[in-house]
């Protein structure tokens, strides 16, 4: 025990030392979420957009009113004519224009029919649709309030409420995504880059002559990387309440102990990485593709994985983060218990085991 | 010096598939001796290291080391013996206390004797005042030495020493030989591989590998006369041209 301690201690000297690890441990997490927590955004908010109001009466003024005062659009500038749009979406500021036809309100009066074009910029396809389904929402709703009337004998009515996040807040999905990005390339880069580090300067030689055993290097290595994961873990969550807003709805001991295993997981990744690279470099390489690309495109983080080609789906099952991201969702936006993501918790304790075991065996062959 | 047999290997193999790296190696080296291990690169010096070492298992034979079974209590042996690389073995960020505190702790030395070793070893190489300075800084005659003082440490009865002198100058090689004639006298055994030929003159007994194969073994000074060559240097390239 006094031997792993020596070793812990020498591992945490070598971590302190270096400025740049401190950096990538500390500094990058703290960066990336804040990043991503303000830059990355779905929501619609403050979209300028233009409007070419031919008939300027009563509706047309007070519809253009509720479109901005709604929140989501900005009243960027009056057109006089249809000429300049092709321009002003390629000056880029304007996303939408409505154009109202001539005789809007009369129209509206005489034959309970009157036209708005919506002309948004599809060089965003999504942030186009989603731009348009906004202003079409609340036309509908303008027409709505003003007459007050269901003028059809049978209508459907569809309530939408949205879950769990009510404001569609795109914070939302990111923090837990971030969060399973940065434990995991914490984790697995820094253990796999400290081993083979060792592989590369030939001390692993003097650790392998030395009493210590192999599991002993191999735990002394990462003891100190789970603490640091889980203070990485633990000022991302802060961040995102604090900062964000983000709930905590479940129980915080289970994120607590789901973060634990998804660090363990990263390290033992790392571990199994490491009996792969014979350098630093190759070890970075290997942790860099294998594991940030991945997480950022397969494990549902930023694009949904229903919506991937069947073969990227199958891919994409084997993604760990994919299943941590559902337990953090889970349990901080449903509040929901173990009993509802037992099912990843054991899928990621399964994968841990399987790392554990093939590097133990790369470890030991790498002996003979 | 005692006549106690500190190595023994008897009928050492290693295999690695059809490969026999070492074939059938046979050796004893005393209390106290410097045996120099000397063959062309490839001729399985460094598996045979491996072995005495604890870290890799002979294919068959006995191989003993400070009275140890390398097969049943490689841990045993691990304890005690002292080894330094090639490679420079000791770590460039941290400083020359925190090398020996972090060596002396995984072998299991209280932070007294700690304390007490590293006083003396770095008293001896004149280096006591440079304790607290980073390794990164120092030159590789420092470091070689350094590293040597680590490996000797623990109070290991075997030190392996596996090409302890490449690259370095040759005063430095000089004073890196009188510490381990000092070693010697205090009855440490010495285990060395080198490519410097006048190195081998230095040694008590040199072994000479070829093909995985001991092809002479003995003082320095018989071998010269049994294969009549003016130096070892000359009896290593007849053994290793045949």
């Amino acid at each position: 025990m006094k031997r792993f301690l020596a070793f812990v201690k020498k591992e945490i000297q070598h971590i302190f030392r270096d400025t740049r690890t401190m950096l990538i441990l500390f500094g990058i997490p703290i960066a990336q979420i804040l990043i991503f927590g303000y830059v990355v955004k779905n929501d619609v908010k403050d979209v300028q957009i233009a409007v070419y109001d031919q008939s300027k009466d009563e509706y047309t003024r007070q519809l253009t009113n509720k479109l901005t005062s709604s929140g989501y659009f900005n009243l960027n500038r009056e057109l006089k004519s249809m000429k300049n749009i092709d321009r002003i979406f390629k000056e880029g500021e304007v996303k939408l224009v409505v154009v109202y036809e001539n005789n809007f309100s009369k129209k509206l009066h005489g034959e309970n029919n009157a036209a708005v074009q919506l002309i948004a910029d599809a060089s965003d396809p999504n942030r186009a649709n989603l731009i348009t389904n906004y202003s079409a929402a609340i036309i509908r709703d303008f027409v709505k309030e003003e007459f007050n009337i269901d003028q059809l004998p049978f209508q459907i009515n569809s309530e939408v409420r949205m879950l769990y996040n009510q404001n569609l807040a795109s914070v939302f999905m990111f923090v837990p995504g971030t969060m399973a990005l940065i434990l995991m390339l914490v984790s697995a880069m820094m253990t796999s880059i400290s081993i083979a580090r060792e592989k590369e300067l030939g001390t692993m030689e003097n650790l392998l002559v030395s009493p210590l055993r192999p599991t002993q290097i191999v735990i002394g290595k990462v003891t100190p990387y789970v603490l640091l994961s889980i203070i990485n873990a633990i000022t991302i969550l802060i961040l995102g309440v604090f900062v964000f807003g983000l709930p905590i709805r479940g129980s915080l001991t289970l994120l607590m102990l789901e973060s634990v295993l998804f660090i363990t997981l990263s390290l033992s990744l790392g571990i199994f990485i490491s009996t792969m690279s014979p350098n630093q470099q190759v070890a970075m390489f290997i942790s860099l593709f294998a594991l940030m690309l991945p997480t950022l495109l397969l494990s549902g983080f930023i694009f949904p994985i229903e919506n991937m080609p069947r073969v990227l789906q199958w891919i994409s099952v084997i993604m760990p983060p994919k299943y941590f991201i559902v337990i953090l969702k889970n349990i901080m936006l449903k509040g929901t218990g173990l009993a509802f993501v037992w099912k990843e918790t054991l899928i990621l304790g399964a994968m841990t085991t399987v790392f554990i075991i093939l590097s133990v065996k790369k470890f030991k062959l790498r002996l003979e | 010096m005692t006549n106690k047999n500190i190595i023994e290997v008897e009928n050492l193999v290693k295999k690695f598939g059809k490969f026999t790296a070492n074939d059938q190696l046979s050796f004893n080296v005393k209390k106290g001796e410097i045996l120099g291990f000397l063959g062309a690169n490839g001729a399985g010096k460094t598996t045979a290291i491996k072995i005495l070492c604890g870290i890799s298992a002979p294919t068959s034979g006995k191989v003993s080391v400070a009275g140890f079974d390398a097969v049943k209590h490689p841990e045993r042996i691990k304890q005690n013996i002292g080894y330094m690389s090639q490679k420079f073995s000791l770590y460039d960020d941290l400083t020359i206390s925190e090398n020996f505190r972090f060596f002396g702790g995984i072998y299991g030395l209280s932070r007294k004797q700690i304390r007490q070793r590293t006083g003396e070893l770095l008293q001896r190489l004149d280096l006591y005042d440079y304790r607290n300075r980073i390794l990164r800084s120092l030159p590789l005659g420092w470091k070689q030495k350094l590293a040597f003082s680590v490996a000797i440490m623990h109070d290991p009865q075997v030190v392996f020493l596996d090409e302890p002198t490449s690259g370095v100058d040759p005063i430095t090689r000089r004073q890196f030989w009188e510490l381990i004639y000092e070693a010697s006298e205090e009855g440490k055994t010495i285990f060395v591989t080198t490519h410097y030929m006048d190195e081998a003159e230095y040694c008590d007994t040199v072994s000479m590998m070829v093909a995985g194969q001991i092809r002479a073994f003995g003082k320095p000074r018989e071998l010269k006369e049994e294969y009549d060559v003016a130096s070892i240097n000359n009896l290593f390239i007849k053994l290793a041209r045949n």
